[in-house]
């Protein structure tokens, strides 16, 4: 049965065509839906032109700056690929992209913000196709003329609106939307030295504004995406500020809307003014050195293909020649918006604004911290990321320690060697070796080499590709807080206390109610245990990236289920509770991520539960039960001693998994309240890909959680030793 | 007992039971509701009802084509995925069955350094060892096919299959094998023939485990495959998440399409998880 089910899988491996041929040209890109169909036509026309074959490949946009950073340097990457405009810094850092020479032909052709977006040190690295930014959206049946000025934006209305309406929703949880409101107060994210611009009289003035909007209930605080459709899709917001992509869902729902510029503030004389993203095209080195890349290019970026592009995908061009049709408002608007939005920074230091800057907004948002205080703090944590990397070090200590320990090392085996009791233990190893192997070398090249050679990076600092030794510096940086207060929120220490009550919560709630369950389904006088089996196992079979975001959706302030659910037991209590801001507190946020963590991993303890159960021979529980033992005592003094060992594999390993839990936490409180939900891994993760890619201090927090790790599965062993000298004494 | 008792335990423990059920389906009524909803409403509910079904997210997701026209591709993704998913389980099980043996019934130089060298490669978070790996499958010219997928997969899993197949092994009472080996098998029979029956159940549920951990993964198949025919389920759904938003409804919809094969396997691997195997074996 296995072998042939080997075999067959072997062969349909097999069967799988070869990769495309080398004349052919490779583009990325990771559109989706409008966009997506637009380039496919675009690239067919170029075909059918006589142009090259090409082979495009929609990559998932939370995969795509990895793949790229993975594969280019390979010279197994695309020859064009397709990003914004902003990421371009960090490309040319990193030299993912070459300059486009004379792919552009004319300079002139494109907008001046546009060429600004794309051009590095003189030089133009990117071709601009589309331009993105956000604008007005009002439902016609609500509002009879846009407002000229924001706070005149009431007057517009053609009744007042019910209760439970909001006038304006807007994502007020990310910086980005929240920048139009910053430049309307003649302020900027990033200032003229790659320093922290969202601090000062005027970032604060826009925090000021937003937070007497959300008081006034103007504005529905702490609102996401998905909220702000929501609300504008069912009339229960009359104006929305969105991007081009709100249209889509509107028009599937039939939503009576049109679009506007940006209000002007009474307040400042000044228009919002959203940040403008540059959709661009981009050459790998590799593909720029060939005539047909550089010419599918030139046909891409033409006005022909801009004319398409727009007609199909509904973006505005990035070309001075390519106009919106005069009856098409909505092409209309977006790009008199373009023309007066601020070019999103392409320096690399942009990276590290939004993490503090978000903090610093949803701080304030929440009422806990005044503006000026909160824009401090992401002032710091702005200059704490950016600092200067440390110095590079010396490799001598680092060689001499590794030469001592290699000399130490095989003294000690030559010393084994000669023991005559040490080769005949060998000899007898021999048959045990040739069943394991095969496992050795799988995971010792599989595993165990990329992990080393991961860990080694920490010993490094800078960006990919300008990587370079500094010794232990990372490991001391994170373990003195780079000289901040040992516990201040963020340090190594404190949020290793979060990780440990997280695990230690964690392992509890899934062992017991897995042990539970598993029991229960296990007996075999359980009537339909074979459904319910498959029902609990749900959890685990849904894709949980969805599932992650649906539980964060039921734990939304006004409009999650969590809510509905309180709402309906005060209810028939009789009682008036308050909703609560689950992300706002970290003891709420950190439950929320422990009901999610716990409804995800307690089908795993249970089937394992189930499986350890099975090794429990009948006739040994019939025996206690005769013997006069209670349900209770078999259980305790039977049934868990005989499957201790089989669970405990997956307890450790659970225990280690739930330490190094990334999805769960990043997905559902994201950190939130200020980063003090966020777990060693998180962290981790966060200097890896939000804070300007310093991927030798990741490694380095990677290290730190292997060695806590490693030495707490030693505990154990610890005290065993200790218990055996004490016997006898 | 007397009959009276009976009862009340067993209506406790479908009641215990049900409420877990209700507590393991309630999110998921949220995916279903965005799978089949056309409308949202911008209330709390307490049970999300589509105001209008439909199925055209279902459609969306299952029609999906390549810019060739290529039709069923979707239908193609999923064979993929189920069987880059079944190899893993099979590769993995049958690298761990050995060397969890081995670990299990022999005693050897280098045993509890294996054992803890095992334990150590699922601490380390894999922040920084993509790129690595990375290198290493284009060197060994694994890179965009699936059998580097597959064994990137087996060999993450193997380190857990052996820890379970270990214990497992070692609850197996030796005088079975020993038995069969006084009747002249040699080990290698005795361990088809006895041992690996008998572990029946932990096998099931180590394989399930490889079949999910790859079944789910989407960051290392986004990175490892070029071409789009190769995508594996976790990486195609990814894609209704864009940098500006995300198609929610397909996704949904993709995500009960996803989950009902391992419904359906599990349903056939749980009837492997029966207890009486161990104990019969011992009387017999």
């Amino acid at each position: 049965m296995l072998r042939s089910l080997t075999i067959v899988v072997a062969l349909l491996l097999s069967m799988w065509p070869a990769m495309a041929h080398a004349d052919s040209i490779v583009l990325w890109h990771a559109y989706r839906g409008n966009e997506r169909a637009a380039l496919e036509q675009l690239v067919s026309t170029w075909t059918q032109r006589g142009g090259a074959e090409v082979k495009l490949l929609a990559v998932p946009y939370d995969a795509y700056a990895a793949k790229l950073g993975a594969a280019i340097p390979l010279g197994d990457g695309p020859d064009l690929f397709i990003d914004a405009h902003e990421r371009l810094g960090s490309f040319v850092e990193r030299s993912l992209v070459a300059p486009v020479a004379d792919a552009m032909t004319d300079e002139r052709a494109f907008t001046d913000s546009a060429v600004d977006a794309v051009t590095i040190d003189g030089a133009a690295y990117a071709l601009p196709l589309s331009q993105k930014c956000l604008a007005l959206y009002y439902r016609t049946d609500l509002v009879a003329q846009p407002p000229k000025t924001l706070e005149r934006m009431g007057d517009a209305l053609r009744a007042p609106l019910g209760a439970g309406s909001f006038l304006l929703a807007y994502e007020t949880r990310l910086v980005y939307p929240h920048a139009a409101f910053l430049h309307g107060f003649g302020g900027r994210l990033l200032d003229a030295d790659d320093g922290f611009g969202f601090v000062g009289h005027e970032a604060e003035a826009s925090l000021t504004f937003v937070k007497r909007l959300i008081d006034a209930g103007t504005v529905p605080g702490d609102a996401d995406g998905a909220l702000v459709t929501r609300l504008f899709a069912s009339g229960k917001a009359a104006f929305a500020i969105n991007g081009p992509w709100l249209a889509a869902e509107l028009d599937a729902r039939s939503v009576p809307y049109r679009v506007a510029v940006l209000p002007m503030l009474d307040e400042t004389g000044r228009a919002l003014a959203p940040l403008l993203t540059v959709e661009s095209l981009m050459m790998s080195p590799d593909g720029a050195k060939r005539e047909q890349v550089r010419a599918l290019a030139r046909h891409l970026a033409s006005a022909q293909s801009a004319t398409e592009r727009m007609r199909v995908a509904r973006t505005v061009s990035a070309r001075r020649d390519v106009h919106p049709p005069a009856d098409d408002t909505f092409l209309q608007v977006f790009s008199a918006q373009a023309e007066r939005a601020v070019p999103m920074p392409s320096s690399v230091a942009m990276r590290a604004v939004w993490e503090p800057a978000e903090k610093a907004l949803r701080k304030v948002m929440q009422g806990h911290v005044a503006p000026r205080e909160a824009l401090l703090e992401a002032k710091r944590r702005f200059d704490d990321v950016r600092r200067p990397l440390p110095p590079p070090a010396s490799r001598t200590p680092a060689m001499l320690i590794i030469g001592a320990l290699c000399l130490a090392g095989a003294w000690m085996l030559l010393k084994r060697a000669r023991e005559a009791s040490f080769r005949v233990e060998l000899r007898a190893s021999l048959p045990a070796y040739r069943w394991v192997v095969h496992a050795v070398v799988a995971v010792g090249l599989l595993v165990f080499v990329p992990l080393a050679a991961g860990a080694t990076i920490a010993l490094y600092a800078g960006p990919p590709g300008g990587q370079y030794y500094v010794g232990i510096a990372n490991f001391v940086e994170i373990l003195t807080a780079r000289g901040g207060p040992l516990l201040a929120s963020g340090s190594f220490y404190l949020v290793l206390l979060v990780t440990v009550l997280w695990t230690l919560l964690n392992v509890t709630l899934h062992l017991g109610i897995g042990l539970v369950l598993g029991v229960l389904l296990s007996r075999p006088t359980m009537r339909l245990r074979a459904l319910y089996r498959v029902l609990l196992i749900l959890p685990w079979a849904v894709p949980n990236y969805v599932t992650a975001l649906a539980w964060k959706g039921m734990f939304h302030r006004q409009f999650g289920a969590v809510r509905a659910l309180t709402d309906t037991l005060g209810g028939a209590l009789g009682l008036e509770l308050e909703p609560i801001a689950w992300f706002a507190q970290f003891s709420t946020a950190f439950t929320a991520n422990l009901a999610t963590n716990v409804w995800l991993g307690f089908p795993f303890m249970m089937v394992v539960a189930i499986a350890a159960l099975t090794a429990v021979p009948r006739d040994v529980l019939e025996a206690a039960e005769v013997d006069g033992a209670t349900r209770f005592q078999r259980f305790w003094k039977v049934t868990l001693p005989m499957v201790r060992p089989s669970l405990l594999p997956a307890v450790v390993l659970g225990a280690i998994w739930t330490f190094n839990m990334f999805n769960v936490v990043f997905l559902v409180s994201g950190g939130e309240p200020d980063g003090q939900t966020d777990i060693l891994v998180t962290e981790a993760y966060r200097w890896a890909f939000t804070r300007q890619a310093q991927y030798g201090y990741a490694a380095a927090y990677s290290v730190l959680i292997f060695l806590l790790l490693f030495s707490a599965t030693r505990v154990p062993v610890w005290f065993k030793r200790r218990r055996v000298v004490q016997v006898p004494a | 007992m007397s009959r009276e008792p009976r009862r009340i335990e067993s209506v406790a423990s479908h009641a215990v039971v049900i409420a877990a059920v209700a507590f393991a389906l309630y999110p998921l009524l949220w995916v279903i509701a965005l799978a089949f909803g056309g409308e949202v409403s911008a209330e709390a509910e307490l049970l999300p009802v589509p105001r209008a079904p439909t199925l055209d997210h279902l459609r969306e997701v299952a029609l999906n084509t390549t810019p060739d026209g290529e039709t069923w591709l979707f239908g193609r993704q999923l064979l993929n995925t189920l069987v880059v998913s079944s190899a893993t389980a099979i590769v993995g099980v049958a690298i761990a069955i050995p060397a969890a043996y081995a670990f299990a019934r022999f005693r050897f130089v280098g045993k509890d350094f294996g054992l803890r060298a095992l334990l150590a490669t699922q601490m380390f978070p894999a922040v920084a060892s993509a790129v690595p790996l990375y290198l290493l499958l284009d060197a060994l010219e694994l890179l965009n096919s699936r059998s580097g997928l597959v064994l990137c997969y087996a060999t993450t899993a193997v380190p857990f299959a052996i820890f379970q197949l270990r214990a497992a092994f070692e609850a197996i009472p030796v005088d079975l094998e020993e038995a069969a080996m006084v009747d002249g098998a040699t080990r290698g029979q005795a361990f088809i023939k006895v041992v690996l029956p008998a572990a029946r159940p932990a096998i099931a549920v180590t394989a399930l485990f490889a079949f999910m951990s790859a079944y789910n993964e989407f960051i290392l198949a986004a990175t490892l495959l070029g071409r789009e025919q190769m995508f594996t389920m976790p990486v195609v759904l990814q894609r209704y998440v864009g940098e500006y938003g995300a198609n929610w409804s397909a996704f949904a919809a993709g995500a009960l399409i996803v989950s009902t094969p391992v419904m359906a396997l599990f349903y056939l691997v749980q009837r492997h998880l029966v207890a009486g195997l161990t104990a019969g074996a011992v009387k017999g």
